[in-house]
């Protein structure tokens, strides 16, 4: 029952936010219902909970199954943090009809939340568009100058990868004993070898669309870029984490035979596309192009661990899901915060920000070192294990994802370099106010990079469930 | 059987009642009420209680299913004439007698829901085409309309020829107008006198491809569905294609067998060919309505999955279909009828300008393009699994899904016209009343789009 409210807190007020027109209520609300669904994100990580049942669909024997466990869980929380944080941060912004931005934004976490508690195959699915939707409209209203093409292409990507999901998920409900979608009675579907390839294909794509692995990224650098900085810090941070949630909950239990079979496909795969975005990313201007660029290549490096199938490279991928978002979360704020006061993110036109905001600047660092996997910060612990079953999968493989944390650290200390430091710019120079709300948001932020960074322990009590279930046979 | 003579009886009625009352309003209470009679008269023969009972000879068969299915068609009329009354008295000034048409299609479609024998088959479509050529010409001042009707009337007279050669053939080959099973001759253990059933089924087959506007039979359809009057198109593209559906798949229930492989062969042909000049097509219309005529060509390739196989999951899936299918199109019509004109930029700026209609075009945008919490969702979910079970390649299922995707390019391209460009929006006049019919649809569209098995459960009971 208590699981119900990670979908109840967040599609209530949002229908409650679109009675309401006056600013300041409008922000308290959401802010505040995004911070309840954290307390319960909280409650379920120190508490167990039972799972939620109900049928749903009895002709179809679909069940609306919610479930937590550590894959659950971690995602959640992740989901739980972001949305209070983007809300603060971005809480100043000038939002035409912000009650129906929020409400949109509220319901995009509804449908997130969905995704990752769902238990069975249908609801999956119900739930892997519900969080599409809103976001096709806040990129399409909100968004930047060629927003309604990029938001399109982007639409059509996604829509297709899921539809040929629904194929797979059609396949092998009508294969199951007990013809139903349940996760269980889906491990035992009776598939041909055949069948099981094509239904891992299918799965495969819609997640591979989703993360976005190489040669299917092509919509992401333009969404990132025209879309409103609030819905471009849940897309990076927290809804590519969906394609790679679908791997670890759907495809490894499935269809295990189909994929040890792809794992040198995938991985081949996933380090071109690490290698290629990271020297895209080196060419960037722009900061929030840079920023989706280096996302991808991280996206990428954990793809390529998920597929090498060794316990220690998924242990470091999933404690890496959680990371990731925070960082990325971090760097989008900032970057943010200085295109609404300066109005560009041209690198060019920026500099000498560590003069005239010199608290912004430490953070920026901060989380660019962060983003370069320094020891001591959060995502350190994740690439450290992830490279190490990369090795241990093929030494040359490993030795071709680890140019990417040179051209990381080329690409993001370029970047500081760029805005932080050096002349006080005429753009960097208008920053008149210090927002006080995405500062404070961005130093828990940072406390939580050196916290789990030091002490990762938590993270992989958290997750243990999910390893020991994929392992232990 | 009591629909058949309910609906006869209330077309003739519908015809005279002008001498009774001239007010418009009262012919068009006249009619819902009508509609409401012929509702309760097919309930009450669903429950086992006849008008008049008689023999048919073989000639008529009442079944469930096909029971059920005047059901769901009668009660799309009757939401039809419900929210399209007004309009249709701007048509023309004679709004009985459209009513009565109405009634006498109705009755076609009873008779295309129950035949037992292909000359009652002939006869049902026959009913219901003339009535049709009527309607499409029903704007006499305007030459689009005069057209399409000559052009619908010419094409379809052509396609029942075609549909009458083919009942000789099969009768020259079986001896009957019977829907039998194909009789096996006995030294060959081959369907008897197959060469002469196969092309009088292929025949069958085209004639009624025609009907439901599938390619390469569909190219009278846009030029039709444009010129009728637009208050007809709605009803054209929904309930009378789904009757010509349902008499589709009662035609090859039993014959399809005859024809073995050959007949997957040309139906995946028929299908593939329907989604694909279909949805292409719609892509690069200028004009909604025109492109809602591509659409329901598009969709229709989509309604002739429920073909493929004879299992129970064909015919829920087509019912279903044609629900989602019929309520969503007739709620995007509705809405166009208001527009000025029909170009996709009189749409710029509604969401601004009213946002109930907004959101209501929306929903059924969404519903025809299958999105989640709709029934068009569970319509194509159902279609695809129903096409599974009937043993379809999976190649099948991943070409409609391609298009599926195709078609959210035009439904999409008018939901970006209303709410992501500015404009003002060239509309008339939306009353309180007109919007919360509209929300009845939407409201029933997002009901079967979280339980559409509340629409089967009638069929099992």
């Amino acid at each position: 029952m208590f699981l119900l409210l990670f979908l109840l807190i967040p599609i209530a007020s949002a229908l409650v936010l679109l009675l309401i027109k006056k600013e300041q209520t409008v922000n308290a609300i959401a802010i505040g219902a995004a911070l309840l669904t954290l307390l319960a994100a909280i409650y379920i990580i120190i508490n167990k909970t039972g799972n939620y049942d109900a049928p749903w669909l009895p002709v179809l024997n679909s069940r609306f199954v919610l479930q937590a466990d550590g894959l659950a869980k971690i995602l959640i929380l992740l989901t739980a943090i972001s949305f209070p944080a983007i809300f603060i941060a971005t809480q100043k912004n000038q939002t035409a009809q912000k009650n129906v931005f929020l409400s949109l934004m509220l319901l995009t976490q509804a449908g997130l939340m969905g995704v990752f508690l769902a238990g069975d195959a249908l609801l999956f699915y119900f739930f892997w568009e519900l969080a599409l939707i809103p976001v096709y409209f806040l990129c399409s209203i909100w968004g930047g100058e060629k927003r309604i093409a990029v938001t399109f292409k982007f639409f059509i990507y996604t829509f297709l990868g899921s539809l040929l999901m629904l194929i797979g998920i059609v396949l092998l409900y009508s294969n199951t004993a007990d013809h139903s979608f349940l996760i269980e009675s889906f491990k035992h579907a009776n598939l041909t070898q055949g069948q099981s390839l094509t239904a891992f294909a299918l799965f495969f794509t819609a997640f591979a669309i989703k993360m976005p692995i190489f040669p299917l990224h092509t919509w992401q650098p333009d969404a990132y870029e025209q879309s409103p900085t609030a819905v471009t810090m849940v897309l990076s941070a927290v809804m590519v984490k969906m394609g790679l949630y679908g791997i670890v909950r759907w495809l490894m239990p499935l269809f295990p035979a189909a994929f040890l079979a792809h794992t040198n496909f995938v991985v081949v795969l996933s380090v071109i596309g690490i290698l290629y975005a990271s020297f895209i990313a080196i060419r960037q201007d722009d900061l929030k192009r840079l920023i989706a660029y280096s996302s991808i290549a991280h996206i990428g490096l954990m793809n390529a661990a998920l597929f090498t199938h060794n316990q220690i490279g998924i242990q470091g991928a999933l404690v890496q899901l959680f990371s990731h978002g925070i960082n990325v979360l971090g760097l989008w704020i900032i970057a943010d915060v200085i295109e609404q006061q300066t109005g560009t993110r041209s690198m060019k036109a920026l500099g000498g920000l560590a003069k005239k905001q010199p608290t912004l600047a430490i953070l920026l660092v901060g989380f660019a070192f962060a983003n370069i996997a320094l020891p001591l910060t959060n995502t350190f612990v994740g690439e450290f294990l992830m490279f190490n079953s990369l090795f241990q999968f093929n030494p040359l493989v490993a030795a071709a994802a680890g140019v990417s944390v040179v051209l990381a650290a080329i690409y993001t200390l370029n970047m500081v370099q760029k805005v932080a430091y050096g002349e006080v710019s005429t753009a960097t120079s208008s920053m008149q106010f210090v927002n006080k709300n995405a500062q404070g948001v961005l130093i828990v932020l940072l406390v939580i990079v050196f916290v789990t960074g030091v002490y990762p322990q938590p993270l992989f009590d958290i997750t243990a469930d999910t390893l020991k279930q994929l392992f232990v046979k | 059987m009591n629909a058949i003579i309910v609906s006869a009886l209330l077309g003739v009625v519908m015809m005279f009642s002008s001498w009774g009352t001239s007010s418009a309003k009262a012919q068009r209470n006249i009619g819902l009420v009508g509609m409401l009679l012929l509702i309760v008269a097919n309930l009450a023969q669903l429950k086992g209680w006849y008008v008049i009972d008689f023999d048919t000879k073989g000639m008529l068969a009442f079944n469930q299913i096909g029971l059920f299915a005047n059901m769901t068609l009668f009660v799309l009329t009757f939401l039809y004439l419900w929210i399209n009354g007004e309009e249709i008295e701007k048509v023309g000034n004679h709004t009985a007698d459209f009513y009565a048409i109405f009634f006498f299609i109705l009755c076609g479609v009873s008779v295309l829901t129950s035949f037992d024998n292909l000359l009652m088959l002939f006869i049902g479509i026959e009913i219901l085409s003339i009535p049709l050529y009527i309607l499409t010409g029903a704007d006499k001042k305007n030459l689009f309309s005069n057209e399409a009707s000559l052009k619908y009337f010419l094409m379809g007279s052509f396609s029942t020829g075609i549909l009458l050669l083919g009942i000789t053939f099969i009768y020259g080959a079986t001896g009957s107008f019977h829907l039998l099973p194909p009789v096996l001759n006995p030294r060959t253990h081959m369907v008897a006198e197959q060469f002469l059933m196969s092309a009088g089924l292929i025949l069958l087959f085209v004639s009624m491809n025609f009907k439901v506007s599938a390619a390469p039979f569909h190219f009278w359809t846009p030029d039709v569905y444009d010129g009728a009057p637009t208050v007809f198109t709605s009803f054209m593209a929904t309930i009378v294609k789904a009757a010509g559906f349902i008499a589709f798949i009662k035609v090859f229930e039993t014959q399809r067998v005859a024809l073995g492989f050959t007949w997957m062969l040309i139906l995946s042909f028929v299908i593939v060919a329907t989604l694909l000049i279909g949805n292409i097509t719609a892509v690069f219309q200028r004009s909604v309505k025109r492109m809602l005529a591509y659409s329901s060509i598009a969709q229709a390739g989509f309604m002739l999955f429920a073909l493929y196989g004879n299992s129970i999951f064909n015919t829920e899936a087509l019912l279903l279909y044609i629900v989602a299918y019929s309520l969503a199109t007739i709620g995007v019509f509705a809405v166009l009828i208001k527009m000025k004109d029909y170009s996709f930029e009189s749409f710029n700026g509604l969401a601004k300008q009213n946002p109930a209609l907004a959101f209501l075009t929306t929903i059924f945008l969404f519903s025809l393009a299958g999105i989640p919490l709709t029934a068009g969702f569970f319509a194509k979910y159902y279609m695809l699994n129903a096409l599974l079970t009937a043993g379809a390649g999976l190649w099948l299922l991943i070409v409609a899904v391609v298009f599926a995707a195709v078609s959210v390019f035009y439904y999409f391209k008018l939901i970006q016209a209303i709410y992501f460009t500015p404009g003002e929006p060239a509309i008339n006049e939306v009353g309180k009343k007109y919007e919360f019919k509209l929300w009845v649809v939407a409201v029933l569209i997002i009901i079967l789009g979280v339980f559409p098995s509340l629409l089967f459960n009638y069929l099992y009971f």
